[in-house]
Order: C-alpha cells, then structure tokens, then sequence
C-alpha cells in the first residue's frame, strides 16, 4: 500500500501560502545556496540521478534533457516554463501555481543556474487570471529578497524572469508551438530538427519544462537525488501529483510516489461515487488512451501505463462510472481536437474535422459496424501522420474506446441513438435540487 | 508547378553544389548518391520516383506542412527505422539510409492515400470551373497517388464540407478561393521568405485556417503574382485570367520578359493568336522561378486597340494613310534619300529592342544612312555615361573570362554589394529578388547610396549612405575604403547625368578589385549597346574611333568603309535636328516624355524634315511622322535580349502574325530601296535567322577597349533654399507598356512626395514642387532618413511625368504647401 | 460597442511590454491582452499599433490575434462567463449549466446578453474548454476566474447577482473584476487583488487532508541512503 507524499502540495493548507513570507518560514528558497556551492554540472547530474522524468506528459528525463543544452554555443540560453496546462483532465500545475508559486520561481532559479541561463519564461495559459496573478507576485517579491536579479545570494549568477500569459490555445502546450507563442507568432508546432536545445527561443538553446518538473528540482537538490530516487518505482522515480475527477467522492489532488495505482488513490478518494460502478478512465488526459476496471492495479507509472498501451501522461484520472455514454464522451473529446487543432498539417485539421463528422452519425446511431472500422482506418491515417502529437492525442480515445467498448457503438446503431440519460451522470444526479 | 520544372530545378542544385560531400543511400532498392543535406524527396527524383507533395518547394524553406510526401523509413542510416512513415521534404539522407517510397511500400503508400483522402474531403468539386483544373496539382497526384472514391462522401456518409463566401480579393489582382485552399502556405512562405511582403498569412485556426489579410492592408506586392503560380490548388487566382482559359486550350511558348534588363524568363501562354497569361519560367541562373508583376500582367499593351498594323505613309494632302509594305519602303527611301542630302539623318532607336532588331539600326545606320547619329538612350545621358559604356559595360558577360562580369550568382556569393543609382526593387525585380535571398541567408551586406532607406532597401536590410542626387560621385569616394574584392558595385543608369559618378565607380572599383555592373533599365538597353547602337560602338563593342575595328566591320559587311567620326548622341541628334543640321530622324518606340528634355525632343520631331517611326501602337511621333512601320511585340517575333549581367537569352515567337514583322525586315526593305537609289547598300538580311548568323560570323572585337574618360566630378552648389530632386521611376507606373490592365494598376503604389519631417511641418499633407518646366502637386509623405535639402517624387506615375511637368533629376525645386488642394 | 481610440498611455504601455523581451515581438501575444483591455476588443487600430511598434505587418499580427481564442473579434460583456463543456464538465453538468444559461440569458454561444432596463452590467457567455479545474466540475468560468462546481441554478443566480452589479467572488480566489480588468492583469500589469482568496480550494486539499490525517509525508532525506553517481542516465 502506497502512502501520499506531500512535497509540492505539503504548504497548501498554509495561511497565505503564496506569500513569500509563508514560504520562506518554511526553508523556501534554501535550495539556492546549495545548487550556487555546486558546479551547474553538478546540478544537472543531480537532477539526472534522481531520475526526475517530465512531469509534463511525455516523461523525457529532465537531467538528460538539460544536458542537451550545448554550453559551447555562444548564444544566450533560455529556460522556458511550460505552465500552458491545457490537457483535459489535467489540473495539478494550476492549484500548484495558485498555492505555491514560489516553489516554481526557485525551481526556475536553480534550473537555469544548472543550463546557465540569464533569462527564464513561465508561459502560462491566459485562462487563469488568478494564477498569473500569485506567480506575477512571487517573481516579484523573490526579486525584491534578491532571489532574482543580479549576484543572487552573492553567487555571481544573474536571472530574470518574465511572467508571459498565453491566449487561448490548446496546442502551446506543445513545446515549440509554446516558443511560437512566446515569440509573438502563432501558435504552431516548428520542425525539428533542429530541437529546441539547439535552437529553441529565438534560435538559442533553450530547455522548456513543465511546472511540476521545475518545482520538483529544489528539492532534489536540497534533500539529495537518493531521496527523490527512493521514491516511485524502478524507472519512474520520485513524487508526482495525481489528479482524480470526475465520478469519485473526493475528487482532487493527490501527491504520491509514481507507481500508486487507481485502485488505491479511489480507495483514498473515498471510491467512486456512491451506488456507482467505474466505467472508463483516462490515466493522463484524454490524449492517453481509455483504461477500464481491468486495469485498476496497473502501476501508474511509466512504464506500467505503458504496458497496458495507454500512456502515464500527465496522471489526469478523469474517472467515469457506468451512467456516462462513452461514444458522447469521445465525441467531446474529438470536438475539443478538432477546435484545438492547429491548422498547420492536414491529417489533424481535416481528420478532425471528419472524426466529429463519423462520430456524431454514430452518436446518432446512423450507420453501420462497417464504420466502425472506417473510423479507425481514419485514426490509423492520422496517427503518426501528423506533424504533432496532437493528432495521435485525437485518436487515442476513439481507438481505444472502440477497443473496449465496441458493444456500446453498436448498442447506438440498435437503439437509433444514444440509449443513455445524460441526466444520471451530472453531479447533482439523484439528489434534490431545489430552484 | 509541374514534375518536369521540379526535375530541371533540381538539376541546377545538383549543378550548385557538385563538389560537396556526397551521401549514398537507397531508395526503393535503387541505390543513388546525393549531395549531404539533400532532402529525400529529392533524392527520390534523382532516381525517377516522384513523391507526391504540396507544400514542398525547392525555392522555399521546408514546412512539412501537408503530410503528402509521407514515405517509410525502414533504416535511418542507424540501423534503426522511423516507427511511423516520414515527411520526405522535411528529412535530410542519411548514409546506408533505406527509404521506400509509395512505389515499393505499401505502409507509404497507404500513409499517401490517407492524407489525399483527408485533403480532398473538404475541397470543392469544382474542378470544371476551376482555372487550375487540368494544370493542378491536387488534381493530378489525386490521380496517381489517391483513391478512387472518397469514404467521405459515399451515400452511407455524407459530410458536410467547409464552404465559405467567395472569393476574396488579398489584391486587387489576387483573388482567394478559401475552399479550395489546402493551406500548404507556398503562398504565405514567399511572400514571406522570398518577396518580403509579408502581407498574408494565415488567419483563423485548426479546420477554419485560412489564407488571409488584415483589414485594408491589401496583399500589394510587386511579386504577389507568384503566388498564384505556385498555388498547388486553385485557391489563388488573378482577376487578369480568372475564367478566362482552360490549360488544355493553351498553348505555352518561352520567353524572355520585356519589362525590365533582368532578362527573366517568361512562359506565354497563348490561345487563337491572343496571349491570354503569363507565368514564370524556370532559369536558374536567372530569376530562378519569380517573375515581377509587370512581368506577368503586364502584356495588354501589346494587343491594344491602337496596335498599329500596317504601314502608313504621308500624303499629299498632309494625312496618314495605309501602305503596302513596299510602298512604304520606297516612300521611306526617298524621304530618307533627301534628308540625307539636307545634313543627314540621325536614328533614335530606344530600349525596347531585341538585339537582333538593334543590330538591324546599327548597320543601317552605318550602311545604308552612312552616319554615326544613333542612340537608344531615350532617357537622361552624358558622355560621360558614353564612354563608361564604351570603356566598361560593352562585351562584359558571364562568358567571357577576361571581363569577370557580375553575375545573379555572384550577388549571392559577394560579401557586400553597393547599389548607386540603383533602386533593385523599382528598376530591376530579379535583382533584387537575388540580393534579398542573399542577404537572408546571411551572406551579404547591402549597402546603398542613396537619399532615403526606401521599401526595397530596408527588405535587404541595407546600409543607407545618404546622398543626395548629384553627390553620388563623392559618397562613392568616401566607400572606397571598404571595398575589396569580395564587393559588388552595381551602378544604375541613372548615375548617367551625375558628373563623375560613373568614372568614379570605375576607378573605385579598379581600385580596390570590387567588381562593377552597370543595372540599366530597359530589356534592349544592354544589347543594343552589343549591337552598336551608340555613336561611338559598332556592332561587337567595336569602338568607331578604331581604324581596325572599322575595318573588320567593313570587311564582314562588304563595305568599302564605314563613316570615320563618332556621332551625335541622343541629345545631339535632338539639337541638331532643332537646329537644322540635320535633315531627317528615324526613331523607334520613344516617348519624348522620357528624354532628357521633352520639349527639345518634340521640337526636334516637328523640326526633322523627314520622319520614319517604328511604333508598336499609335503615338504622339507616329501623328507627325512621314511614314510610320508596325512593330511587332516580342511575343509575336523572334528575338533576344542581353541582359545587365550581359547574358544572352533567345526566344522564339509565340504568336505568328501575318501583318507583325521584325523591325530588321523593314530596315532591310528600306535600305534595298535606297541602294536602289544609290544611296548606301543592302543590309544583307532578312530574317532574325539571317541576323544572328551575321551577328555569329562577326564576333566580339578582340582589340582594344576604349579607354575610360577621366573623372569630371561637377560641383554641386544649390541654391538657398532650394531641393536637390530625387526621382526614379516604380515599378508600375503610368508607363504605356502597362496600358490595358486596369488590375495591375490598382496594385501600383500611390504616388507621394516624400520629404523630410521639417518640410513636412512646414508645408503639410500635400505639396507643390516647382522646378524649371513646371509644379507638381502631390500628397506629401515623411521619410525618416531623407537627406536634408532633398525631395523625392516618382518619375512617371502622374501627370507626363517628372521630365515634362518638373525638372531634370537632380536639379533644384521649391517646395510650398498647396493649401485646399486635395491630392 | 463604442471603442475608444488607443491613448497615449496605452500606446507607451504597448511599448513597454515589447521592452520586456529580448526580441519586442515576443511582448505581442501580452500587448493584444492590452488592447482588448483598452478597447473591449482586438480592433484594426489596435492591430496596426502592434504592428507598427513591433515593425511587423498588419497581416502577421491578423493572423496571431486571430489564433488565440482569448482574442475577440466582437465585444464581450463586463463579465464573460465560459461554461466548460469538455467532456469531463460535460458530464458532470456542465452541458446543462450551458444550456439553462443559453435559455435564461436568451442568448447562444459568444454572444453578449441584452442590458435589460435595471441591469448595471452585462454579461455574455460562451463555452470553454477544458480550464483545468476538473476536480471541481463543473466549472465555470468568469473572467477567467474560477467559479467550481457549479449547478444551473448557482449559475443563473451568479449572472444575475452580476447583471445587478452586485459583488461576487470567485469560488478560490478575489472578487470579480470586469474583463477589460482582467485582460489588464494579463498584458502583465498585476491589479492588488492577488492576496484574495484561499492558498487553494478544497479539492486541490483532498489528498494534503488524508495526509495529515495519517501522518503521512515524504521520505525524511536523512534517512535515505546515497544513490551511486550515474544511475540517472540509466
């Protein structure tokens, strides 16, 4: 039985946790003066030591990736914070920057130390006025207590750090359509070659993180690589923050070592909602493909959502119990792709714009098994066609929902339409509500 | 564009970069070396295979954008394959790397007719009222590389297709067809990567992503017609061809563009005798795949109502009437005979001529006039321009080693180009085309002297020396110091009327090594001064004042002896006309408006006891002319141009009419007449055939060249005051070669003054500028880096142009406010 | 929508985002945050200010402002209310509260509610996608401030208390701002109300809570032996 692990989540029942105050009291920023008394090389190897892998998603080890910044390159280096959580399901990296922002700055302070970079961004999806709002403020009081700046701490290091709000634009979450952004472009993906550590920001090297990655390093440097690596499991090491919503009592967040299953986070959770059964859940948004009760035990980490073809992902446990229709479900999904999508490749912008098209027949129980098939010869043409993940991301729930739930597409055809009341599965469902 | 000119562009970039490293791999079990960094889709056409692409193209940077050129992978080159099929256009070789292409797999091939699939499910079936359908990209790799029916729209799955309201007009020439685009952004990339003009882009996102322009700020480029021509689809269209043709109903001839001395090449396409488009050709050395806007639209002159299509002569009675050919002949041979004998008869031939046409004047001229009077400069001149043309321009080119003339190639390898007198982006497309590439890649630096950073300068990122006309020679000077060998001079021909400058860009370049090029304007220009239509040339830069070089001209023409002393230049001919010392004036396609003083030159006409005009359509010479000869237009004869690098390109006619003959023809036919009357001899010719044999038997001079004339550096004092006037000529403009295209017009840019920030305070929003022939008025426009004392206004864009109503360039004006004028 | 021309200040705060970059166009996607700010909306003058202080073409900016969902086109309302509607909040109700919401302000999506004799402000309303606040759906947003785990009858009472001009606070974190506000706090210029509201919401407390409870934390880093140098790159 695994137990939570509060590190990033442990000041946000504190009065005023996004004050400096609160969190100086509480050893913040003390991590600088271990990362200045250490080589930056020093600091990269103990980020790769620990086995910190991006929390962001795709799970790239993030000391193997700072290594890749090329320091025999004249240019300027760029840190660039990924905070454009956008990902259905995912909700961690907002609460963590709203309660905790200055963990975030100081990550931010030692990982540009480490990369040696003078000049870090946190990108941050517009949609969260409140949440630029506690981070704007932690940049600027960590620059007033000399955190930030020139010569901090007296170590002869310089950082800045801009604030930048995105606008409205699920694809930024993509590490070079987020560069096309910050650099004042649309937001589309760039070719790679060459990769961002060669040139990223304006053409520098440039490293680009997810929050909960970066607000993972000062620990790692203050309580040692061994200690995050005695955390989670052989390959997926150390902390991560599990975001359960959807159909279970507690809905929330919460912090455990990689490698907690689903069964014991809704046993935490208080289960699924009462007089429910699970029926589906995404392991890391809704670009990782569908699991079901079968895979209640599965380790989420790495490599045990991996073993099942589904992904870790960003560990959005979107729970759905058995009142949800999961032909609607996916429908949502595929419209929410199709809005997302970027325009720049033709598999994702017209295979969307088909997907919704095939998927709403089928929701309305026009059709027949044959476009079953059909619908998954069309993901097979945008899966790995398209110049982004967020092509393969629009496919994963079709594929794998007709996957697990076939009988359930083809009760729609039976039954001329969607045989579910969509009323059971709302939050008030069952209970009275009052006008 | 079509799979062959994808072909023939890839083998001048193999030609490119022939020495570098070269890396073998497979393709489809075919094994085939490419030059390192070669994309595979290149190298797939290395061994026949096309991969079927939209975005992908030669000229613009690698998007990856449309997913159509998908192939598998199965070796990387590392031993380990791609999981998923890849972009070939985006994907460099690799050595040992296995690529198999829709031909040999089936995951590619696959992976291809997904993407077409998805690619038509949203375009229109409009293909029979679509300009591209027959000549289309989509529709033809639909064909070899798609399905044959669409899962889309089969009864069981009727989608719904993206429709919008349509069309859109980005320009006044361009129009957009949203749902036919497949927003590769070939279009958005040029005008982007290669233009410059970045004034579409794509707007909107995701399904709704669409080509677009913000509000009021039209899509005005001077090359916004390649667009059109690169579109793999037929979402960009020109109000000039805009349902006007079917590609199966044309017929394509080459060609060489007439607008300018670039030398571009041009494909005519043309249907029952009538040139209904024209698109770019494809040489690389060249204008690589651009052409200009003039270039492409502007063709409309040539088939204008007042086209003049037979010959006419004078009568008794005092009007023009038709002629036969002969007629005409004799009538021309006798006035010309008598002329002769009033002081002699000088000949006027401008810039519009083919060689072939110009070398027809020459040795008519010499031949059968017996005189050096001739001139192609209708425009501003010196004789100090004649030596310079003489000393340093005649016989240079690409093929000739000793020279080591400039070449497009060159601006892209030079570390710096000085431009002087020069504006790339008015007076010569391609080159300034050439330089922007260049300079993008970073090579290059530009440096201009110039009075104000204009549009084009600042897409060069150039350097600004700022001088005022007339200073050029000075600010040249001062350059000197940072010139080398690795510097390109390119001086325009409008340094012709600034004492010194050309003799000092000589002797600067000689100087320091940089190497020089003269940018003239005109398409004839720079062969008419080959074919000798100067007064101090003979035909193959032979200079008159050689007794060698007179004699091996008489020799190959069978003359007993050619006239011994330069002539008169264009101006002199002018004067001596005014003043009677001459008697008689053949001129071809000359606007006075152009010259260097209209009134002299009209004088001149009206004073010239006998005139014979050489004119495309009816004119202000042709009403006063003696007896007046149809010209034919370059689509309709056979001819070739030299283009500023002194490069030769020949192009066969395209329309064959039966009243259109080569200006060399009627020269021919009026001098047989005048041997006849005992005046000179025949010319020897009668066809362009006939001409370019003669003009291969003659050969450049292999003597020496003239040597240069001495720098005569003019002081330059202006009155208090008074502005140094600064002025050139657009691109497009009101020049008659335009005529006919109301589209093209739109797209010229407004005619402004521009001055400094204190005269404008001083003056406001609109100006007039008074010179020694007139006032000008017009809306006035700050430019931040003007020089002081200078005022700039465009050369033929209002009014009878700049010549007429205002002053020389250069010369000094007075500037006020126009109150209550609203330009 | 009456917009008012861009004024000197406004031109000078342009500006002074563009500053705050190496490269000035970077500060674009912050400065039309500004315009909507001063304008109520992305307008052509704005555009060509971009453009113009950025030395880019009307057509670029155009097609970034056109990009981003957070730019509007048309104006919105003092408050601009977005029901998510991604799957998760679908589900859980927020279709219905997009719905009820549709039905009572009479209006469809990204559309401005009429001021009706009596309102102070106006509100207008679009669905959203996913705002990152799935353990508390359904969420709505309002001015890009959380509102969780809303119903439709909390949702119309919130409009309502709105339109009459009343205070209302977000559910975790300050009392509501109008857009226009809040576009200002975006374009990077903070508005004092970042000390409002809780450290976090109960939700994002769920698992912190048991935690405690249990005595649960992280391994204390004196107790764990040293990992070998290296292992990392495994």
């Amino acid at each position: 039985m695994s137990t939570l692990t509060p590190v990033l989540t442990d000041t946000w029942d504190a009065e005023q946790g996004w004050k400096l105050e609160t969190y100086a009291a509480r050893g913040g920023y003390s991590s600088l003066d271990v990362a200045f008394a250490m080589s930056p090389d020093d600091v990269i190897t103990a980020v790769k030591d620990s086995g910190l892998r991006g929390r962001g998603g795709a799970g790239f080890p993030t000391g193997m990736k700072w290594s890749f910044i090329p320091q025999d390159n004249p240019k300027p280096k760029y840190l660039v914070v990924n905070a454009d959580e956008s990902e259905p399901g995912t909700c961690k990296d907002i609460p963590l920057m709203m309660g905790n922002p200055h963990v975030l700055v100081e990550g931010v302070i030692v990982s540009s130390y480490a990369i040696r970079a003078n000049k870090a961004f946190i990108y941050i999806r517009g949609e969260v006025v409140h949440v630029i709002r506690r981070v704007q403020a932690a940049v600027a009081e960590a620059y007033a207590a000399g955190h930030l700046g020139k010569d901090i701490h007296g170590s002869g290091y310089d950082l800045d750090v801009v604030v930048h709000a995105g606008a409205g634009a699920y694809i930024c979450g993509e590490e070079t359509a987020l560069l096309e952004g910050l650099e004042g472009r649309r937001g589309q993906p760039r070719l790679r070659p060459p990769f961002p550590a060669v040139a990223g920001l304006y053409a520098s090297p440039t490293v680009i993180n997810n929050v909960e990655s970066i607000a993972s390093v000062p620990a790692i440097v203050s309580n040692g690589a061994a200690w995050f690596a005695s955390m989670g499991t052989e390959k997926s090491k150390g902390h991560g923050i599990f975001s359960l919503s959807g159909h279970v009592q507690r809905p929330g967040q919460y912090e455990a070592p990689l490698g907690i299953t689903l069964r014991e986070l809704l046993d935490l959770a208080g289960g699924v909602r009462e007089g429910h059964q699970l029926k589906f859940w995404t392991p890391g948004g809704s670009s990782t493909p569908l699991l079901t009760a079968e895979h209640l035990d599965v380790p989420l980490d790495f490599e045990g959502v991996g073993g099942v073809g589904s992904m870790l992902g960003t560990r959005a446990l979107q729970v759905f119990d058995e009142t949800v229709c999961v032909v609607r479900a996916v429908l949502r999904w595929t419209e929410f792709y199709k809005h997302e999508s970027c325009g720049k490749c033709t598999p994702c912008r017209e295979g969307t714009w088909w997907l919704v098209q095939a998927l709403t027949r089928l929701e309305h129980g026009q059709g027949s098994e044959d476009d079953l098939d059909q619908l998954l010869d069309q993901c097979d043409n945008i899966l790995g066609r398209s110049f982004c993940a967020l092509g393969d991301g629009a496919t994963s729930p079709i594929s794998s929902s007709i996957q697990h739930f076939r009988d359930e597409y083809l009760a729609h055809l039976s039954h001329g339409g969607c045989p579910f009341d969509p009323a059971r599965s709302t939050a008030w469902a069952g209970q009275e509500v009052s006008a | 564009m079509t799979e062959k000119t994808v072909e023939k562009d890839e083998q001048s970039r193999g030609k490119a970069v022939e020495k570098t490293d070269l890396v073998t791999l497979t393709i489809d079990g075919v094994e085939v070396s490419v030059p390192k960094d070669t994309l595979v889709i290149r190298a797939a056409e290395q061994i026949g295979v096309q991969v079927p692409r939209f975005c992908d193209h030669p000229l613009l940077a690698p998007v990856g954008a449309c997913r159509q050129c998908l192939v598998d992978i199965p070796d990387a080159g590392n031993g380990r394959g791609f999981p998923k099929p890849q972009a070939s256009c985006t994907l460099p070789v690799a050595e040992g790397m296995v690529v198999n292409t829709q031909v040999t797999s089936p995951v590619a091939d696959k992976a291809q007719q997904g993407v077409m699939e998805l690619l038509l499910i949203n375009h229109p079936l409009d293909c029979p009222v679509c300009d591209k359908g027959g000549e289309c990209p989509l529709q033809n790799q639909a064909m070899s590389n798609g399905r044959g029916e669409s899962r889309f729209s089969d009864e069981r799955n009727r989608g719904v297709k993206r429709t919008f309201p349509k069309p859109i007009n980005l320009s006044p020439m361009v129009l957009l067809d949203r749902e036919r685009c497949i927003v590769c952004q070939r279009c958005t990339r040029f005008a982007d990567e290669i233009a410059g003009d970045p004034f579409i882009a794509l707007v909107e996102r995701g399904a709704q992503q669409q080509i677009g322009i913000a509000e009021d700020a039209p899509f005005l480029s001077y090359f916004s017609g390649n667009v059109i021509q690169i579109c793999p689809v037929g979402a960009l269209t020109s109000e000039q061809y805009r349902f006007r043709s079917r590609p199966f109903d044309l017929v394509s001839t080459p060609g060489v563009a007439e607008h300018d001395a670039c030398g571009s090449a041009i494909r005519i396409d043309h249907r029952r005798g009538k040139v209904v488009r024209r698109q770019a050709g494809d040489d690389p050395a060249v204008n690589e795949e651009w052409i200009t806007d003039k270039d492409r639209f502007a063709f409309a002159y040539a088939q204008a109502d007042d086209r003049l299509t037979y010959p006419q002569v004078r009568d008794e009675d005092g009007f023009l009437r038709p002629a036969s050919w002969p007629e005409a002949f004799v009538v021309a041979a006798r006035g010309l005979a008598a002329a002769k004998a009033a002081g002699g008869v000088g000949v006027l031939t401008g810039g519009r001529l083919t060689v072939e046409d110009a070398y027809a004047y020459s040795k008519f001229a010499r031949v059968a006039l017996g005189t050096n009077d001739i001139d192609f400069r209708s425009r501003p001149l010196s004789a100090e321009e004649t030596a310079f043309l003489a000393s340093h321009v005649v016989l240079t080119g690409p093929a000739d080693p000793v020279n080591r003339a400039v070449t497009y190639d060159d601006l892209e390898s030079a570390a710096k180009v000085v431009l002087v007198g020069l504006e790339p982006e008015d007076e010569a497309g391609a080159v300034f085309l050439r330089l922007r590439k260049s300079v993008l890649a970073g090579g290059t630096e530009v440096v201009a002297v110039a009075p104000y950073t204009t549009r084009g300068l600042e897409k060069l990122s150039a350097r600004l020396v700022p001088t005022a006309p007339g200073d050029e020679a000075a600010a040249l000077a001062g350059l000197a110091g940072e010139l080398g060998a690795d510097t390109v001079l390119l001086v325009g021909e409008r340094l012709a009327t600034v004492p010194g400058a050309l003799s000092t860009a000589a002797s600067v370049a000689a100087a320091s090594g940089a190497r020089l090029a003269w940018v003239p304007r005109r398409a004839g220009d720079r062969g008419a001064i080959e074919a000798g239509c100067l007064p101090n040339l003979l035909p193959g830069g032979r200079p008159v004042a050689d007794a060698g070089a007179r004699v091996d001209v008489a020799t190959a023409w069978g003359t007993a002896s050619l006239p011994e002393a330069e002539g008169r230049d264009a101006d002199a001919i002018v004067a001596a006309l005014v003043a009677g010392e001459l008697g008689g004036l053949v001129v071809a396609g000359i606007d006075p408006d152009d010259t260097a003083d209209p009134a002299a030159t009209r004088a001149a006409i009206d004073a010239a006891g006998f005139v014979v005009s050489f004119e495309l359509r009816r004119s202000e010479v042709t009403d006063v002319a003696d007896v007046v000869f149809p010209v034919a237009p370059t689509s309709e004869k056979s001819g070739t141009f030299v283009n500023w690098e002194g490069r030769v390109r020949s192009w066969e006619a395209a329309l064959h009419q039966p009243s259109s003959l080569p200006e060399l023809r009627a020269l021919s036919g009026i001098a047989e007449e005048l041997a006849r009357l005992g005046q000179g001899a025949p010319l020897g010719f009668r066809t362009v055939a006939e001409v370019r044999a003669e003009m291969g038997q003659l050969g450049p001079w292999d003597g020496e060249r003239t040597a240069a004339a001495p720098a005569v550096a003019g002081p330059v004092a202006r009155d208090a005051g008074a502005f140094a006037l600064s002025t050139w000529k657009l691109m497009l403009d009101n020049g008659t070669m335009q005529d006919g295209d109301k589209y093209l017009k739109a797209t010229a840019r407004t005619p402004v003054a521009l001055v400094t920030p204190d005269v404008y305070d001083a003056h406001g929003p609109t100006v007039t500028i008074t010179g020694d022939r007139g006032s000008v008025t017009l809306p006035a426009e700050i430019a931040d880096d003007l020089v002081e004392g200078v005022v700039w206004v465009p050369a033929s864009s209002v009014g009878n142009g700049v010549l007429a109503d205002l002053a020389s360039p250069g010369s000094h004006v007075t500037i006020t406010g126009a109150e209550g004028v609203h330009g | 929508m009456a917009t008012n021309q861009l004024d000197d200040k406004t031109l000078t705060e342009l500006r002074e985002i563009a500053a705050r970059y190496p490269e000035p166009r970077s500060g674009l996607l912050p400065m039309l945050h500004l315009v909507q700010s001063a304008q109520g909306r992305i307008t052509p003058e704005g555009i060509e200010a971009c453009a113009a202080i950025l030395d880019i073409s009307a057509a670029e900016v155009s097609g970034v402002a056109t990009f981003y969902t957070m730019y509007k086109r048309h104006g919105v309302g003092d408050y601009h209310v977005g029901v998510c509607t991604n799957t998760l909040c679908a589900v859980m109700g927020g279709d219905e509260i997009f719905a009820r919401l549709k039905d009572h302000l009479e209006i469809g999506n990204d559309e401005v509610a009429v001021k009706r004799q009596g309102d102070s402000r106006t509100v207008s309303l679009e669905h959203i996608e996913c705002n990152a606040a799935c353990d508390y759906a359904p969420v709505v947003m309002v001015n890009w401030e959380f509102m969780d785990n809303q119903t439709p009858e909390s949702a119309v009472q919130m409009v309502e208390s709105l339109r009459a001009g009343h205070e209302v606070s977000s559910t975790r974190g300050p009392r509501l701002c109008t857009w226009r506000e809040a576009e200002r706090v975006l374009a990077g210029f903070p508005d004092g109300r970042v000390d409002e509201g809780p450290t976090a919401g109960e939700a994002s407390l769920a698992g912190l809570r048991i935690a405690r409870e249990r005595g649960w934390t992280a391994p204390d880093p004196e107790q764990v032996p040293a990992v070998e140098a290296g292992e990392g790159e495994a």
